[in-house]
């Protein structure tokens, strides 16, 4: 496109400075090279996902169970809903930076500065809409039991095969057991909050409620190998989602529980495997911080065109810059979306 | 400055039409992850099920129109786009080949082992 011409730009000449041998300025080219480390970066963090999931497949949660809120709809199984208003929220955040990118290039200020202002609006939705999403993802809806093998196990209700929460069915049981804090510790001994029920509770809860039926962290696989298993409720398992155990079954693996999960943190979480809460605290953690420093950015440049410094200068290309790292946070995001919400 | 040639069009409508691509694809993908249908879901190629290929294909797609239109990729020299794009496809490639190939080798010696390890 012979977008270099600042010198007779002979074969000899083409690095010899004073020259834009990739037809971008420095600055441009500078951020490229940043995007392609930090793609790489999250290429690591995803394939690191992705090598946890393969090697436990078989266990791994299912992803339109663990995400089912949308703000306002209170106990209604919406799956995926809220993350893909997300990724409209920042699909047209980006529409509204490559917006301004453009106008820059008519040197148009204020149509510049209005809808740099306007991605930084959908920059803040965004990463508030993460902060619900982590909200509910570490508050947690129905909670589980983890055995003293680390496995967990989550409760069904035999009648409509629907999941059942730990409130509606443990029992209340005459027993206190206190938060061991700091201040009662002999040597920096403390634990996190208590969870609302204690093991012995869900076990009494299970033995009342004759159509509680624990599912395991297994994905049931419709086969004639998988029928003969006397262990498992045929009836109440589908094939690609998680095995429900008969009713004998549930009660011998409920004696082995030890803990009652509620929630999610780094340590375990009432989805399933233990590493499937850190990866999603990890990557979309990392990911909301890039929106968040896009955002800062964002506004320092939105300040700088209010300002009138590119102006004077004759040239919005520090927007452009900023557009193009605000463009992969966006790219970033759908790579995010594909392997944790929808594969 | 010397970039000022390719850079006065505007290109508005450009800009839409692929908002619309992108926003039809994602609308796309939430309903195919919601319906799930069987023909695609319980068949598989590669050892991954069709969803699951379509799904990544349509994610592709959607990084091709960012970078190519969005961060306007395609207004660039073939020179800078090779060395943006290439490393990454290599690399990103290589990651995975050998990651996940060894992700399924350990779950195929946990599955194996005579020790159960979670229960």
């Amino acid at each position: 496109m012979g977008a270099t011409v600042t010198t007779a730009n002979t074969g000899e000449k083409t690095w010899g400075g004073g020259n834009e041998p990739l037809g971008a300025s420095y600055g441009k080219l500078m951020m490229w090279f940043f995007i392609v480390s930090d793609a790489l970066t999250f290429s690591g963090f995803l394939a690191a996902y992705g090598f946890s999931r393969f090697k436990f497949i078989e266990t791994w949660p299912l992803p339109d169970e663990v995400f089912t809120h949308f703000p306002f709809m209170h106990g209604v199984e919406a799956p995926m809903y809220y993350v893909a208003l997300m990724t409209f929220i920042l699909i047209f955040s980006s529409v509204t930076m490559v917006l301004a990118v453009d106008a820059g290039h008519h040197l148009n200020k204020a149509k510049v500065a209005f809808y740099m202002f306007l991605t930084i609006i959908g920059g803040l939705i965004f990463v508030g809409s993460q902060a619900w999403e982590w909200k509910n993802f570490i508050k947690g809806e129905y909670g589980a039991v983890e055995t003293k093998g680390g496995s967990l196990l989550q409760f069904v209700d035999a009648t409509t095969g629907k999941r059942v929460k730990l409130e509606d069915f443990a029992a209340k049981l005459p027993e206190e057991r206190t938060q061991l804090t700091r201040s009662q510790g002999k040597w920096f001994m403390e634990e996190s909050s208590l969870p609302t029920y204690s093991v012995a509770e869900v076990q009494e809860g299970f033995k009342t409620h004759p159509n509680v039926r624990v599912r395991i962290e297994t994905i049931y696989k419709d086969d004639a190998a998988a029928k003969k298993d006397t262990k498992v409720d045929h009836t109440l398992s589908h094939h690609k989602h998680k095995t429900v155990l008969t009713r004998e079954e549930s009660a011998l693996r409920l004696e082995n529980a030890h803990l009652v999960v509620e929630g999610a943190n780094l340590t375990r979480n009432e989805y399933g495997s233990k590493l499937f809460a850190d990866f999603f605290f990890f990557i979309t953690g990392f990911h909301g911080f890039h929106v968040f420093s896009g955002v800062i950015i964002n506004i320092i440049i939105f300040f700088n065109v209010i300002l009138g410094t590119y102006e004077k200068r004759k040239s919005y290309e520090m927007v452009e810059k900023v557009g193009l790292y605000w463009h992969f946070v966006d790219l970033v995001w759908v790579f995010v979306f594909t392997f944790f919400y929808l594969v | 400055m010397s970039h000022d040639k390719h850079e006065h069009v505007s290109n508005l409508g450009r800009i839409w039409k692929v908002f619309a691509i992108l926003s039809v694809i994602t609308t796309f993908e939430v309903a195919m992850g919601i319906v799930k249908p069987d023909v695609l879901h319980m068949n598989n190629f590669l050892s991954m099920n069709l969803l699951n290929w379509l799904f990544i294909i349509l994610t592709l797609v959607k990084a091709y129109y960012i970078v190519w239109a969005f961060m306007h990729m395609e207004g660039e020299k073939a020179s800078l786009r090779w060395t943006v794009v290439a490393p990454i496809i290599f690399l990103v490639l290589y990651l995975l080949f050998i990651l996940l190939v060894e992700a399924d080798y350990i779950y195929e010696v946990f599955k194996n082992a005579t020790i159960k390890w979670n229960f």
